[in-house]
């Protein structure tokens, strides 16, 4: 597998295959996203105990499900780039911090303008709520732990640390409502049993979780490639993409 | 199913217009943000190398021109 897998770890040749996959990446989250909220805005069902309101669900659920899932895609980065020393990894890593911070962002968010009719009050400091938060923080310590340091070698090292002991927390997100007494609901999406909520509004919900996995991953495309550039100014490829525009 | 008898039913969302607005529209305004600048990445990186392979040229230049 390393055999096959080792041409890929070259700069040029990833920034070239993430390039020919960015547009399948962005036309079907495109796509998705359009689908899944227009049904989950007009025409799912209105709930029978939150009205209206819990339409906010079909952008809550996929920005706080995939704000764990990219920070778990950014920490299993990290740690290849710090076990395997492969530097596109940490590239990976750092590309996909930002887009996990504005996720994060939206699903605290969205939970607070739902949680303000719901429970009546924008934040409590519940453990879902809390534990979402310390999310945020982290993601904002991985970009400025990157930001900070001139070297980039170095500069992955030690924001790869963070996120790889930050991973302590996806499970307490997780978990915190089963653990904790919580004002949060628990998850209405089950895997192993039948899910808690009609298929009419469940559908919406999975298309837009899919959508939104989609997005961050094109996003992190875009990122990833001005990465490989910025970290490659030396490399006569590079340097010709640069002429090439400065031209235009 | 259309859940809405007209626009403006949609629009008022059950009496909720103000919430579920705000969440999307804040929402759609993080995302364009994080599209829009992260698009323009590409570009600026490529400029500043374009920048910096000029200034490399110049040295270059003015030592060649001295000895």
């Amino acid at each position: 597998m390393w055999k096959w897998l080792h041409p890929y770890a070259d700069p040029e040749r990833a920034y070239k295959l993430s390039g020919t996959l960015f547009p399948w990446f962005a036309i079907l989250a495109g796509l998705l996203i359009a689908v899944g909220t227009t049904w989950g805005l007009v025409f799912a069902p209105t709930d029978y105990q939150q009205g209206d309101s819990y339409r906010i669900i079909f952008i809550h659920v996929p920005a706080a499900s995939m704000s764990m899932a990219a920070y778990m895609g950014m920490a299993t980065a990290a740690f290849i780039g710090l076990v395997w020393q492969i530097k596109l990894a940490d590239w990976a890593a750092a590309s996909i911090a930002p887009i996990g911070a504005v996720i994060t962002f939206i699903a605290l968010f969205t939970g607070a303008a739902w949680g303000k009719p719901m429970w009546g009050a924008w934040w409590v400091w519940d453990a879902r709520l809390t534990s979402e938060l310390v999310l945020l923080f982290l993601y904002l310590g991985v970009i400025s732990l990157y930001a900070s340091f001139e070297d980039k070698v170095l500069a992955a090292r030690a924001a790869g640390i963070l996120a790889i002991v930050g991973v302590i927390n996806i499970p307490i997100i997780k978990y915190s409502v089963e653990w904790w007494s919580s004002l949060h609901q628990p998850s209405t999406i089950r895997i192993t049993e039948k899910s808690t909520m009609s298929t009419e509004m469940l559908y919406p919900l999975l298309i837009n979780i899919l959508g939104f996995g989609l997005m961050i991953g094109a996003i992190t495309i875009v990122r990833f490639r001005a990465e490989i550039l910025a970290r490659n100014g030396m490399r006569p490829w590079v340097r010709e993409l640069a002429k090439a525009e400065e031209v235009k | 199913m259309m859940q809405f008898d007209s626009i403006s039913d949609f629009f008022n969302m059950g009496g909720y217009a103000f919430y579920v607005w705000l969440s999307y529209g804040v929402t759609f305004f993080c995302l364009a943000t994080l599209i829009i600048t992260s698009a323009r990445q590409k570009r600026k990186v490529l400029i500043d190398i374009a920048k910096k392979m000029d200034r490399e040229e110049r040295l270059k230049e003015t030592r060649s021109t001295k000895s």
